[in-house]
C-alpha cells in the first residue's frame, strides 16, 4: 500500500512540524550535587509506631499502604513503639548491637587493608548494618541466603569465622575459594550463604528457585535474597518477582534502597514513580517498606515475611529505606557526584547509634560498655587480621598452587585443561626457577 | 586512550546531533573510567544520560532509538555485563537490517571496557569477542592505541551497522609490556599514541602492521599487541606484528600477504582458547596459506578457566608463554 498517496486528513501522514506539541524527554536528576546544601525535608518520615501490623497471611491486595509507608519502631525518644515492636529481650538486643559493631569494625579494618595494598578491592556497608544483621537475626540459621555483595553482616551474625572472610579478601593460601573470586565475594554452604556473583541481581531468581525446590520437597526452610535498589532494574529481578508470585514461593526479596548505585541516584531505578516495595504489588506480592536504619523495624519486617513464607502464604518484597554512608567501593569517590553533607543530613540517623541509644534508654546499656564493646571488636578484628596475614596478602606469593586454577572448572579435569595446567606450571618454573609450591 | 575515546565522542556529538551517549554512570559522573567526562555538561541531559542498571534495557532501547534515526552509543560498564543484553544484540540489533530487508537498521556502537590485567576477578576481566564474532550482522572493533581508538570509534559511530567496540582497559592509561610489576608508561611518551586533533577516521576492517619483520607473522589485537611487541624486542625476533583493529570485518588480505611472506604464524589473544577467535584465524591461515607454511600455526591464549583473581598473572598470556611459542615455531 506504500504506493498509494495518503488520503486527505490522514493522521498517519502527519509529519513533525504539524501543530502538535513537541515531546520532551525526562531525565531524572538527584536533588543535590557536590557543593549543594542538603535539605531532606521532602522525605516523609512517619511517627514511629504509627503503622498498623497486618496479619502475616493478609492478601497483598489489602496491603497497598505498606508498600508506600515506612514501618518504624524506634522513635526520637529512643523507645520502641507500636505493633511492629518485636519485643526482643535485652540480651538479644545487645547481641544485635554487638554484631553491628563488629561489622563496622571489620569494614574499617578491611578498607584500610585495601588502602595499604593488601588486597585489590573492598566494599563497606556503613549505615546499612541493620539491613543485614537485624534482618538475618529474624531468620533461622538454616534458611538459605542469596546475598548481594554488601551483606557481610549476615556472615558475622551467623558466626562464620572472620578469618575465613579475611583470607577470602586477601585471596591468600587460606582462602577456601582458592583465590578465584573478587574480595568480599564470599561463599559458605555450611552457613547457608550462597556464593556471591559480581553480575547484579542474578541471585534473586535463583533464591526463588531454591525456595520452590524447598516447597517441592516439602522442606521447612525458606530462602531470602538481598539486592540493591539500583539492581532491581535488571530483568532478573522481575523474573524473580514473577516466579515467586506464580508459584507462591517461600521467599523473601529484600531490596536495600541505599539511595545510590555508584554515581546514579535511585531515580534511575524508577524511584521517582513508585517505591521499590511497590514493585511487588504489581505482581501480587505482599510488600513492606521499612526504615532500614531502624534495627527493630528491620527485624520485625523480616520476621513477618518469614512467618508468612513458613505459613505457605507466599513471598514478600521488603524495601529497606536506608543510605549508603560511604563510597560504593574502594574504587569510588562519592565526592564527585553527591553532596558531602548528605550523610550527616540523612533523616533516619545511624542504625548502630539508634540501637545503642535504645538500649541505654531502656536502662540496659551505657556509654562505657559501648566503648568497651567497640574496643573489643576492633581488637578482635585486628588480631584476626594478623592471623590471616600469616597466610599471605594479595600478590605476595602465598597464594594457591597454580594447578588449583584448573580445578573445579568441571568435576573432572579434561585433557585440554590437563595440558594447560602443565603449561602453567612450566611457565612458573621458567619465571621462578626452583621456586614456590607449584 | 581514555582521552582519545572522549574526544571521539565529543567530535561525533558535535558533528551529528543524532548521536546520543547513554549507560550506567556515564552522565554527570562521566563514567567509572571517565570516558564520557564532560559530555553531559556540553551536550545536555537528553543527549548524554545515565540509564537504569539493565543491560538488556540499554541495548534494546538503543535498537529502538536506531530505528527512529538516532545513533546511540551505549556504554556497558564492563564487557562481563553485556550478557544480560545478548538477546537484544544477537537476535535483534544484529538482524534488524536483514530481516526487514534494509527497512530498519540499528546504527549503534556498544562501547565496553574489556580484558584482564587489573585484578578484576571473574566478572571484570573477560574477553568475550569471539561470541560476537560468531554472530552474523555485528561488527567487532578492538583498538590498541589511542590514535586508533579515536579514529575507529568515529568510524564505528558513523557506521550504519551495530558495532561492538571493546576498549582494552589494561592499556587505557598506557601500553603494557606483559610484566605486571613494571610501571606503565603514559601514552604520550609513545609515537604511535600521538592523537591528531579533529575528525579523522580509520576504516573498519583494515589491520595495522605494528612492526615489520621476516621471521614470522604474529596476529594480535588490543593489549596483546603491546605484549607481543615487547617480547619480540626482548628476544630480538623480527616479526610482522599485525594489529587486527577489527576482528569482524577481518583484514584477511594483510594476514595472507604477511604469512605468505614469512611462512610462520603465531596468534595471540587474552580470551580463553577453545573456540576463541584464534581458532578462526588459525583455520583461515591454514586454508589460505597452507603451502607457504613452514611450521604449524600456533596459538597463545588465556586458559580455558574462568578468570581467577589471585592467579591473574598465571592466567594472563604473558612473555613466558609467548616466548615459548616463539621458540617452538621458529625452531621448526
Ligand atoms: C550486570 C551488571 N551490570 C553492571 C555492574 C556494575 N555495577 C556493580 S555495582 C553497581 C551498582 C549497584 O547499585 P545497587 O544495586 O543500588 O547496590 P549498592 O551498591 O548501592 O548496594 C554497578 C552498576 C554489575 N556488577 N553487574
Amino acid at each position: 500500500m506504500a504506493d498509494r498517496p495518503p488520503a486527505e486528513g490522514d493522521r498517519t501522514a502527519a509529519k513533525a512540524g504539524d501543530n502538535r506539541p513537541a515531546l520532551s524527554l525526562h531525565v531524572p536528576e538527584p536533588k543535590f550535587r557536590p557543593g549543594d546544601t542538603v535539605d531532606f525535608s521532602h522525605i516523609e518520615v512517619p511517627e514511629a509506631g504509627a503503622q498498623p501490623r497486618p496479619d502475616e497471611t493478609t492478601d497483598p491486595k489489602d496491603m497497598r499502604d505498606f508498600a508506600y509507608g515506612l514501618i518504624r519502631v524506634l522513635g526520637d525518644d529512643h523507645k520502641a513503639h507500636g505493633p511492629w515492636d518485636p519485643k526482643l529481650d535485652p540480651e538479644t538486643l545487645r547481641t544485635m548491637l554487638g554484631h553491628m559493631a563488629m561489622t563496622r569494625a571489620f569494614d574499617e579494618r578491611m578498607f584500610r587493608g585495601q588502602r595499604q595494598g593488601k588486597t585489590s578491592f573492598y566494599m563497606k556497608c556503613t549505615g546499612e548494618e541493620a539491613t543485614s544483621v537485624s534482618a538475618s537475626m529474624a531468620l533461622a540459621g538454616d534458611d538459605m541466603i542469596f546475598p548481594s555483595y554488601r551483606q557481610q553482616g549476615i556472615l558475622i551474625q551467623r558466626g562464620y569465622p572472620m578469618i575465613e572472610m579475611i583470607n577470602q579478601i586477601y585471596s591468600n593460601k587460606g582462602d577456601k575459594l582458592k583465590g578465584r573470586q573478587l574480595p568480599i565475594m564470599y561463599s559458605s554452604r555450611e552457613h547457608s550463604f550462597f556464593s556471591i556473583s559480581g553480575n547484579l541481581a542474578t541471585q534473586t531468581p535463583q533464591a526463588v528457585g531454591w525456595a520452590m525446590a524447598s516447597a517441592i520437597k516439602g522442606d521447612s526452610r525458606i530462602a531470602a535474597t538481598w539486592v540493591g535498589e539500583g539492581s532491581t532494574a535488571e530483568g532478573d529481578f522481575h523474573s524473580a518477582c514473577l516466579f515467586a508470585t506464580v508459584y507462591n514461593a517461600p521467599v523473601i526479596l529484600n531490596v536495600v534502597n541505599n539511595q545510590w548505585a555508584i554515581s546514579s541516584f535511585s531515580g534511575f531505578a524508577g524511584a521517582e514513580r513508585a517505591t521499590f516495595a511497590a514493585r511487588g504489588l504489581g505482581y501480587g506480592i505482599a510488600s513492606l517498606r521499612v526504615d532500614g536504619n531502624d534495627p527493630l523495624a528491620c527485624y520485625a519486617a523480616e520476621q513477618w515475611a518469614a512467618t508468612r513464607a513458613r505459613a505457605n502464604a507466599g513471598p514478600t518484597v521488603i524495601e529497606f529505606f536506608s543510605y549508603r554512608a560511604e563510597g560504593h567501593s574502594t574504587s569510588d569517590d562519592p565526592s564527585g557526584y553527591r553532596s558531602a553533607q548528605e550523610r550527616d543530613e540523612w533523616p533516619l540517623g545511624d542504625p548502630v547509634m539508634r540501637l545503642k541509644n535504645h538500649l541505654i534508654a531502656i536502662g540496659e546499656w551505657d556509654e562505657e560498655r559501648q566503648q568497651a564493646m567497640d574496643l573489643e571488636a576492633a581488637e578482635y578484628v585486628k588480631k584476626t587480621t594478623k592471623e590471616a596475614e600469616a597466610n599471605g596478602i594479595l600478590g605476595h606469593g602465598l597464594h594457591h598452587p597454580f594447578r588449583t586454577m584448573f580445578e573445579d572448572v568441571f568435576e573432572e579435569l579434561p585433557w585440554h585443561l590437563q595440558e594447560q595446567a602443565e603449561q602453567a606450571i612450566r611457565e612458573r618454573e621458567t619465571k621462578f626457577p626452583g621456586g614456590l609450591d607449584l | 586512550m581514555i582521552e582519545a575515546i572522549n574526544e571521539a565522542l565529543d567530535i561525533s556529538m558535535a558533528k551529528d546531533p543524532d548521536v546520543v551517549v547513554m549507560g550506567e554512570d556515564v552522565g554527570y559522573f562521566g563514567g567509572v573510567f571517565r570516558c564520557t567526562a564532560g559530555l553531559q555538561e556540553k551536550y545536555g541531559k537528553t543527549r548524554v544520560f545515565d540509564t537504569p542498571i539493565s543491560e538488556c534495557g540499554i541495548i534494546a532501547v538503543a535498537v529502538g532509538m536506531g530505528a527512529y534515526g538516532l545513533r546511540p552509543v551505549p556504554e556497558i560498564q564492563f564487557a562481563d555485563y553485556i550478557y544480560p543484553g545478548l538477546d537484544q544484540l544477537i537476535s535483534e540489533a544484529a538482524r534488524l537490517r536483514y530481516r526487514s530487508a534494509g527497512e530498519y537498521i540499528a546504527p549503534m556502537t556498544v562501547r565496553s571496557p574489556f580484558g584482564g590485567g587489573i585484578f578484576g576477578g571473574q566478572t571484570h576481566s573477560q574477553s568475550p569477542e569471539a561470541i560476537f564474532a560468531h554472530v552474523a550482522g555485528l561488527k567487532t572493533v578492538i583498538p590498541a592505541t589511542p590514535y586508533d581508538a579515536k579514529g575507529l570509534l568515529i568510524s564505528a559511530i558513523e557506521d550504519n551497522d551495530p558495532v561492538i567496540f571493546f576498549e582494552p582497559k589494561r592499556i587505557y592509561n598506557g601500553p603494557f609490556s606483559g610484566y605486571y610489576d613494571k610501571p606503565v608508561q603514559p601514552w604520550k611518551k609513545f609515537d604511535a599514541s600521538i592523537v591528531p586533533e579533529g575528525h579523522y577516521k580509520i576504516p573498519l576492517g583494515k589491520a595495522r602492521l605494528a612492526t615489520e619483520g621476516e621471521e614470522l607473522t604474529i596476529i594480535a589485537y588490543g593489549t596483546m599487541v603491546h605484549v607481543v611487541e615487547a617480547v619480540c624486542a626482548e628476544k630480538g625476533v623480527e616479526a610482522d606484528i599485525i594489529d587486527l583493529r577489527t576482528i569482524v570485518p577481518l583484514d584477511i588480505e594483510t594476514i595472507e600477504a604477511s604469512v605468505k611472506k614469512t611462512g610462520r604464524c603465531l596468534i595471540v589473544h587474552e580470551a580463553t582458547r577453545t573456540a576463541g577467535f584464534g581458532a578462526e584465524l588459525s583455520a583461515l591461515v591454514t586454508e589460505r596459506c597452507f603451502y607457504h607454511l613452514e611450521a604449524p600455526v600456533e596459538r597463545v591464549t588465556g586458559f580455558d578457566t574462568p578468570y581467577p583473581h589471585s592467579l591473574e598473572w598465571a592466567y594472563f598470556p604473558g612473555p613466558v608463554r609467548i616466548g615459548e611459542a616463539l621458540d617452538k615455531i621458529l625452531s621448526e
